[in-house]
């Protein structure tokens, strides 16, 4: 129990970073996705998870986690992984909040045990609901593993983000991991230095502390930023590189995206 | 407290986004009076910090453990514009890049926890530490608690979110299309979890966080720090009250101008019948509680001549148009709390000069 606390966060921490590595990793494959402008995958996909959440019927819901799988396959993400990290995931967390929902909507009654009644109307319910959040999620995933984040960043530029709310989310970015480092550090050397068990109030003492010596670094290293940011002349103008272009073939697939979209909303109206 | 992709309809998404935004809008630019060049780093570290915090697995008394969001500390150390961005921020880093949370309900995200949850968490530990000194033990307890509430009020905000879903959306046979429960089952099975471990992680490392930084570096508690740099760039730099007020008598007259427009709704408001609306089922609604009970409760019969109002369902008696009346209600309540307001100032500023020449 005693160590559970800093093993699991730590865990935490070291799964946080294999991910990103693997996003990485992902992003840099010569897949479908991988080869369209960024600013298009960001469309495109975001285009299928709103025809996902407009949709009203089952049939095209399954269309749209068809056409997930194969964009997976074509971008060259494992499906193993999406199983592992996203279907698995959701099918436990949305697959327990649906459950009920078969038995207690009102409606037309299909099956009958004891007090239990499964309802046609809850039994879509449910489906509709699973079917719909693992889709959405599916295509989200795809658009972060097939664009490295510098391109997401300048993506969100050109669709007109503003300046300063890229460059935080640029800082953001790359302080995340130097924390999640330096917290991991603290959280190592800490487990190093214990011997035997714990009691439950020390660990949250501790936790704390170690967030509140974060918290005093987090406004060092601020400080040390500001500094850094004004010795190269920073006004608090934002400039971005901007080295995106687009070919034939990244017009034909937003083409191709913005249409499937359409044509899935229209058809599951 | 993540709502994923799919749980809420694109229209409540939509008005979550616009909620958010206008939050966000808010907040930057009430931190570009300050110093844009001071804040970028700030934030954004700071964002860095709150991402970190919310990984923390926490060890709650009872043997089970929890995360927390930082909301508490972020609205403490950064103030409530600070705290709304470097969360915000937090939330579409880790929908963007680690796919936690959705990116249709990005905005419904950032409303509950960030704004809801900042605006609460620094109401709840001001009001609760006010006149403390530093390392006074009040702002512990003030901490526990903000961060219990703050974290409370923003799940209550995602239970409506998912309550209201099954109202509005469904197909022609009654299915919901989107979060499945209605309110009655909603908000009961979110705030479980949230007034009994979320909550509790979140009063615990905002409690011990404070009480650390009382000991190791109280000067983050002294102001918050945004504030501190108002007071190093000076006020010059800071925009002229002025323009601000015109724009609010702006607001008040176009919302007064708009006043007319329920009008055009069709019923009566939910729960506001007369006990002659409800015997003759003035909309669905009504009926509905109707067919439940025939006559008007006597309580309410009785009750509701206690007081006759000069301005009966906003329509003076000598004003024959409902629109023109309706006009002429808005602007008598903006005039009468207007003298209300301006009574209530002057009798504040005479007994503050009292008092400063006593």
């Amino acid at each position: 129990m005693s160590g559970r606390f800093l093993e699991s966060t730590a865990m935490g921490f070291a799964r946080a970073i294999t991910r990103a590595m693997e996003s990485e990793r992902i992003a840099r494959q010569r897949g479908l996705l991988q080869r369209l402008d960024p600013r298009v995958r960001v469309v495109g996909l975001l285009s299928l998870i709103l025809a996902a959440t407009l949709t009203r019927k089952i049939g095209v819901v399954a269309a749209l986690f068809g056409v997930a799988v194969l964009l997976a396959i074509l971008s060259r993400v494992s499906l193993l992984l999406l199983l592992r990290r996203v279907w698995l995931v959701v099918l436990a967390f949305t697959g327990v909040i649906a459950l009920p929902a078969i038995f207690i909507t009102p409606g037309t009654v299909m099956a009958r045990t004891g007090a239990l009644q499964v309802t046609e109307q809850g039994l879509r319910t449910a489906t509709l609901l699973v079917l719909r959040v693992e889709t959405a999620v599916s295509l989200c995933s795809l658009l972060v593993l097939c664009t490295p984040w510098a391109m997401v960043l300048q993506s969100l530029r050109a669709l007109r983000l503003p300046r300063e709310a890229v460059a935080m989310l640029a800082m953001t970015y790359r302080y995340v991991f130097l924390l999640v480092e330096t917290a991991s550090q603290m959280f190592e050397s800490r487990r190093s230095r214990r011997v035997g068990i714990l009691p439950g109030a020390e660990q949250r003492r501790m936790a704390a502390r170690t967030a509140g010596v974060l918290l005093s670094k987090t406004v060092e290293t601020s400080n040390e930023v500001y500094l850094a940011m004004q010795s190269r002349g920073f006004r608090g103008e934002v400039e971005t590189l901007s080295s995106l272009h687009m070919t034939m073939w990244d017009y034909i697939g937003l083409l191709l995206f913005l249409l499937a979209g359409a044509f899935a909303a229209w058809i599951g109206r | 407290m993540h709502i994923p992709d799919g749980y809420l309809s694109p229209s409540t998404c939509a008005v979550l986004y616009a909620g958010a935004a206008s939050g966000w809008y808010v907040a930057l630019r009430r931190l570009k009076r300050v110093l844009l060049t001071r804040v970028v780093p700030l934030i954004s570290v700071f964002a860095a910090f709150s991402f970190v915090v919310m990984m923390f697995n926490l060890p709650l008394p009872g043997g089970t453990t929890g995360h927390a969001l930082g909301v508490t500390i972020a609205a403490i150390v950064l103030g409530p514009s600070g705290a709304i961005l470097a969360l915000s921020i937090a939330l579409a880093i880790q929908a963007l890049f680690f796919g936690d949370g959705g990116i249709s309900t990005l905005g419904a995200n950032c409303f509950n926890m960030a704004i809801v949850g900042s605006l609460v968490a620094y109401g709840a530990y001001r009001l609760m530490s006010a006149r403390a000194a530093v390392g006074d033990r009040r702002r512990i307890i003030a901490a526990g608690i903000a961060g219990y509430v703050a974290v409370n009020a923003a799940a209550l905000c995602a239970a409506m979110e998912f309550g209201i879903q099954p109202m509005l959306f469904h197909d022609a046979s009654g299915t919901p299309l989107y979060a499945p429960y209605r309110l009655g089952v909603a908000i009961p099975a979110m705030m479980i979890g949230h007034l009994t471990f979320a909550g509790m992680a979140e009063a615990v490392i905002s409690a011990g966080i404070v009480a650390y930084l009382q000991v190791a570096d109280p000067a983050l508690l002294s102001r918050s720090l945004t504030l501190s740099y108002t007071s190093l760039v000076g006020a010059a730099k800071l925009r002229p009250v002025a323009s601000s007020t015109r724009r609010l008598w702006i607001a008040v007259a176009m919302l007064m101008l708009l006043t007319p427009l329920g009008i055009l709704a069709a019923g009566t408001a939910w729960g506001e019948w007369s006990p002659a609306e409800l015997a003759r089922g003035a909309s669905s609604r009504a009926a509905a509680v109707r067919s439940l009970r025939p006559e008007a409760p006597s309580g309410m019969q009785r009750l509701s001549h206690l007081w006759t109002a000069p301005f009966p369902a906003y329509a003076p008696a000598f004003v024959r148009s409902r629109g023109f009346g309706y006009l002429l209600s808005a602007m008598f309540g903006v005039g009468l709390l207007l003298c209300l307001s301006l009574a209530a100032q002057r009798v504040l500023e005479r007994q503050r000069r009292r008092r400063a020449a006593a």
